[in-house]
């Protein structure tokens, strides 16, 4: 077994032995989804329309955003990066990997949501399954990019918390997620453009669900995307090994310039 | 002379305005053990840090196996074994996870017969916060090896073990030694280093103090040598006669102890003086000072300078 597939193993069954990523990845979501198929959809029949997307939506935040940084930041404080870098982990396995084996278990829950919603909760299915995987696999990776660069800017737990909340929150209540775009006052959509879940949202119902969007589909991919490869570059860039040696290559705040694909997003759309 | 593997020459290292490591010098060979010793702060940890890629120096040379840590560190990786004072492992990785998971970072097999000889054999599906401070220590150890690197850096790899760890890591070092590994070692036990090490530098306040091999630094500075004697009637004990060489006498249950700068004269002067008061010897111990006595004497006066 080559050290990849060794590490991304081990990172993937820590990802159930962990009792709170367990919860990060499988129970909160699920029974996150249960509650909205049995509650929502009997308070709002419209949800139904929208259920599988955005509970998918929501699993792969809640174990990206709120799952992933922690754990990046209790490596670095407990000094197992040290460990690491003495025994050749290059920074790329470091935080790639952990972020791989998140997206994978997001995943899990979410063929689990895509198969189960319509019979269940008489969920609306996708018109076309291949975007909506597509743009499911997308969104994973922006997310877990974004879990990424939280995790390695934060100077500890409790930040985590703060950073990533501060996407979650939002997200839940004007990122298209509960409510869609178009029930949300004009003023607020320039805030709902500084979030991911918008975009993914957006391009879910133009392009796998094909109906009509506020913003155009295609340029909420090509936002999520630039989002996902910039969240991963800052990332790795600002990456440090340990909390005791202050040698980091550029400053945290850095991590700001992951809002530039959303803001171009903002004034494209 | 055999090859110096590792060498450090005028090394200084900053945190901010407090010199750490003020601009230090030595050598480690290939099969030798060089004992790094010093009070806590004296710039042990760092230098290690250094040698180590982890932390960058602020002057002058260092070189693993002519490898500049500082630049080249990931071409170090399978060429050093290291086991730090201060790092960790993921909480809910197994023992045998670990062995694999570094093992084939290295680009080699585990070497489970290592957790074995390190007594982890029955922890092997115990994950890392299951384990006791030593087994941890332990199993740090065994990591530190498992790739078999030419040089070794242990810092306090003895902290926290109980007696037949310590002794089974002492066996394991004597025979990398023997496999021609050299093992940088930085301790503060100084049996340990008496025992286990070829030669030492004692480091206080960022400088190396003293420097050579443990019964070199013993047989030096202020020498007094332990001389204590036991008769039949104890005449000693009341006795106020000088010996040569004596600069103190101590008496000590029943025995008469005299510390002497030249300890010869001091034993057949006190023989004499048994000899000639018609008194019985039952017991008399010459011994020199141990590394631990020389090393307080060293730090004292370092620290009053």
């Amino acid at each position: 077994m080559s050290a990849f597939t060794n590490h991304f193993s081990f990172e993937f069954k820590t990802g159930l032995r962990n009792p709170t990523l367990m919860l990060m990845n499988y129970l909160f979501p699920l029974g996150f989804y249960a509650m909205m198929g049995l509650v929502m959809v009997q308070i709002n029949p419209g949800f139904k329309d929208t259920l599988i997307p955005s509970i998918v939506i929501v699993s792969i935040m809640v174990s990206t955003l709120l799952g992933l940084p922690g754990p990046l930041v209790e490596s670095r404080e407990a000094g197992i990066y040290r460990s690491f870098k003495i025994n050749g982990v290059p920074v790329f396995s470091i935080l790639i990997i952990p972020c791989l084996s998140t997206i994978f278990h997001a995943l899990i829950v979410s063929v689990i949501i895509a198969v189960t919603a319509a019979p269940l909760f008489d969920g609306a299915v996708p018109v076309s399954w291949l975007n909506f995987a597509l743009i499911t696999l997308l969104s994973a990776f922006t997310f877990g990019g974004l879990g990424m660069l939280i995790g390695v800017v934060s100077t500890s737990s409790r930040s985590t918390v703060l950073w990533s909340q501060l996407i979650f929150l939002p997200s839940m209540l004007i990122g298209g997620v509960m409510m869609p775009l178009s029930f949300l006052p004009e003023s607020v959509l320039p805030i709902a453009g500084l979030l991911p879940s918008t975009y993914a949202m957006q391009a879910y119902q133009g392009l796998a669900y094909q109906v009509d969007t506020i913003y155009n589909p295609v340029v909420s991919v090509l936002v999520l995307a630039a989002l996902g490869i910039f969240s991963v570059f800052l990332a790795t860039y600002l990456f440090s090994w340990d909390s005791q040696n202050s040698t980091r290559r550029g400053h945290p705040l850095l991590a700001l310039l992951v809002l530039v694909p959303l803001i171009v997003g903002i004034l494209l759309i | 002379m055999r090859d110096a593997v590792l060498s450090i020459q005028d090394f200084r290292k900053k945190y901010g305005d407090f010199t750490a490591v003020a601009g230090i010098s030595f050598e480690v060979h290939s099969g030798e053990i060089f004992g790094l010793l010093g009070p806590n702060g004296a710039g042990k940890t760092s230098t290690l840090e250094c040698l180590e890629g982890i932390r960058k120096p602020e002057g002058g040379k260092l070189k693993v196996l002519d490898i500049d840590p500082s630049r080249d560190s990931r071409k170090l990786r399978n060429l050093i074994g290291v086991q730090l004072q201060t790092s960790s492992l993921p909480a809910n990785m197994t023992v045998d996870e670990a062995m694999k998971f570094f093992c084939a970072y290295h680009s080699v097999l585990p070497r489970y017969d290592l957790l074995d000889r390190m007594g982890l054999g029955e922890k092997r599906g115990s994950q890392y916060h299951e384990l006791s401070t030593g087994q941890q220590r332990r199993l740090a150890l065994a990591l530190a090896v498992a790739h078999r690197p030419p040089v070794v850096i242990l810092d306090e790899p003895t902290a926290g073990l109980d007696v037949a760890s310590r002794t089974e890591l002492h066996t394991l070092m004597q025979e990398l030694k023997n496999e021609n590994i050299a093992i940088l070692l930085a301790t503060h036990d100084m049996a340990e280093a008496e025992k286990m090490t070829d030669r030492v530098a004692i480091l206080l306040k960022g400088n190396i103090v003293a420097a050579g091999s443990p019964n070199e630094l013993t047989a030096t500075g202020s020498g007094f040598t332990k001389v204590s004697i036991r008769t039949e009637d104890s005449l000693l004990h009341k006795n106020g006669t000088t010996f040569p060489g004596v600069s103190q006498r101590v008496i000590k249950e029943e025995y008469a102890i005299y510390y002497s700068t030249d300890p010869a004269p001091t034993v057949t002067a006190l023989l004499d003086y048994v000899r000639q008061n018609n008194d019985r010897l039952i017991d008399l111990r010459v011994e020199r000072p141990s590394l631990e006595e020389r090393f307080l004497e060293i730090t004292q006066i370092g620290a009053q300078q």
